[in-house]
């Protein structure tokens, strides 16, 4: 611990946590960016669902605009749109699909696998909304853990879903979802699935923090392996990056901030990331930033240079 | 990877553990799924819905048929109620199935669980009409009919049978549902002037019975008599285009002079 480049990182670290401290109001704003982003993305994507079937919006001419849900949709009458899980799942209970839901879940995979899979659960998924509330209160409310659970618990409810989809008959995850759920009862009329979202809630809260976006929903886990070539990725400059550790305590999915591994390949490699960019808004020294997986490597090496 | 060894307790704990999480939360899973399946019994589905076990795995909950339907007659159900969760159904009494002949609800499922192999609305077979004989006005002797005449397949699906009366001028007029024909689009449920309608739509598996392949008809034309077991080749539905004859007695008893 004598160590002098020890301590002098630790200053370094220091000073980049007051730097975020000391932010005027204005950058403070800045750095919700992404947050604002990101509730006018989700926010637009309900609209135009909620618009089509209770405003008859239409587009080009008589063709609804986007009608369905997240489920199964079709926009403008020209590109379809299917849950790539929900299709798996129809699979698996041993019917066929048509050729129209297939061509829909292809279109929205290779979406995602371009992307990044987890765009998916920050960017458009409605219940992410509800859990960032539960987060945000609970870092302000200081909510001490109760236990630990793994987060690849996912991956194992993932697996559950397809097998029991298989066993059942039914498309198990998609009869009990509350991604599924809270789209239907925005858009279609209430039933109880506000409930489960409020249990959601809830339990994000007070029991396990990030815990259904960030720990058991096997739709985020399934994204989360299909982008795992996303892209675009959040890029990571170690030379500018002082370990102060903000970006880590804003991530709802920490883990994927693995300081190692940063340095090792230079950018955040794991599909559990979102990118929901709240770490490259709040990096006191813009270390964290957006950009192409193909320019990474050639960025990083010209940020050395 | 720390290089401590995991002894063979612990292995066999970790292992019933993890077996004892999978199953408590599969079981868990598995009857909310099928509590939720079975959930109710009654439901009426659009029209080409394949038949119940195949529409609940096939039905991706979408709501692109409730969009496509122009009368607002489809709903998806909501969770926690009495029908399956997210799929669409509809309430004959509230709005029933207009039966469009370009079938918009059809075309518009992604997933083929309303299927595209119904070509002719008429050929939809979304319930079957039933009538409380007892509550029906027409059993009772009055002149209602209504079913009848709103019947989009009039004459087929619901025919009149005349039944003149001994002590009666007028005849009994009775609706009789063809279940050859009968598309469950509610529009006679939804026309039925009683309080609570005396003829409804019921899913098929409700109402209809089955007699068997062992009785043989002897006594109709189509019977083939002989003395082996085989089973008789089913008779074609007997197509009744009930019109109502000129002169069937008590019919137009306002107009005859008294006797």
């Amino acid at each position: 611990m004598s160590d002098p480049t020890d301590t002098r990182l630790r200053a370094d670290a220091q000073a980049s946590l007051r730097k975020i401290h000391e932010r005027s109001l204005g950058a403070r704003m800045w750095s919700w960016r992404y947050v604002v982003l990101r509730r006018i993305a989700q926010v637009t994507i309900l609209l135009l669902f909620f618009g089509t079937a209770h405003w008859g919006w239409q587009f080009p001419g008589d063709t609804p605009l986007l009608t369905g849900n997240l489920s199964s949709s079709e926009f403008m009458g020209l590109l379809p749109m299917t849950d790539p899980l929900a299709a798996l799942q129809i699979f698996l209970t041993g019917h066929l699909l048509t050729r129209e839901a297939l061509i829909g879940a292809a279109v929205v995979f290779i979406f995602y696998l371009l992307l990044g899979g987890r765009v998916f659960c920050a960017w458009v998924c409605p219940v992410n909304m509800v859990t960032d509330l539960a987060g945000w209160l609970r870092t302000r409310l200081d909510i001490k853990p109760l236990f630990h659970v793994p987060r690849n618990v996912r991956y194992y409810v993932l697996a559950a879903a397809l097998i029991l989809s298989a066993i059942t008959g039914v498309a198990a995850f998609e009869w009990v979802s509350p991604v599924g759920m809270m789209h239907r009862e925005i858009i279609f009329g209430l039933g109880f699935g506000f409930l489960a979202l409020l249990a959601i809630f809830l339990f994000d809260l007070l029991i396990l923090k990030n815990g259904w976006c960030g720990h058991l929903c096997p739709l985020g886990g399934f994204w989360s392996l299909v982008g795992r070539g996303g892209q675009v990725r959040v890029r990571f400059d170690r030379d500018t990056c002082t370990h102060c550790g903000a970006c880590g305590a804003v991530c709802p999915e920490p883990q994927v901030l693995n300081l190692k591994k940063l340095e090792e390949r230079g950018l955040v490699y794991s599909g559990e990331c979102s990118n929901c960019g709240r770490c490259t808004a709040l990096c006191p020294e813009n270390s964290l930033n957006f950009d192409l997986r193909a320019l990474i490597r050639k960025h990083n090496a010209q940020a050395r240079d | 990877m720390t290089g401590k060894t995991t002894t063979r307790r612990e292995f066999l704990l970790k292992a019933a553990q993890g077996t004892a999480m999978a199953a408590t939360g599969g079981l868990l899973w598995v009857y909310l799924l099928r509590q939720e399946a079975r959930a109710h019994p009654y439901a009426l589905r659009p029209p080409g819905a394949l038949v119940e076990k195949d529409f609940n795995a096939t039905c991706i909950k979408c709501g692109q048929c409730v969009n496509a339907c122009p009368y607002d007659t489809l709903k998806l159900a909501g969770a926690g109620g009495s029908l399956p969760i997210g799929m669409p159904y509809f309430i004959p009494r509230d709005i029933p199935c207009y039966l469009c002949p370009d079938i918009p609800c059809m075309r518009a499922c992604p997933t083929g669980a309303l299927s595209p192999d119904l070509k002719d609305i008429n050929d939809s077979r979304m319930g079957l009409a039933v009538i409380d004989l007892e509550n029906c006005l027409s059993w009772k002797g009055l002149r209602c009919e209504i079913c009848h005449r709103e019947c989009p397949l009039k004459g087929k699906a619901i025919s009149l049978e005349l039944h003149p009366r001994a002590q009666s001028k007028h005849a009994m007029f009775y609706p009789i549902v063809n279940s050859d024909f009968c598309t469950g689009c509610g529009i006679c449920e939804k026309a039925c002037p009683t309080a609570e309608a005396a003829i409804r739509i019921l899913p098929h598996g409700m109402v209809q019975g089955r007699i068997g392949e062992h009785y043989r008809l002897g006594w109709t034309f189509d019977t083939e008599i002989s003395q082996d077991f085989k089973p008789a080749e089913t008779a074609p539905p007997a197509v009744q285009e009930t019109t109502v004859p000129d002169k069937a007695p008590g019919v137009d008893y306002l107009n005859e002079g008294e006797p």
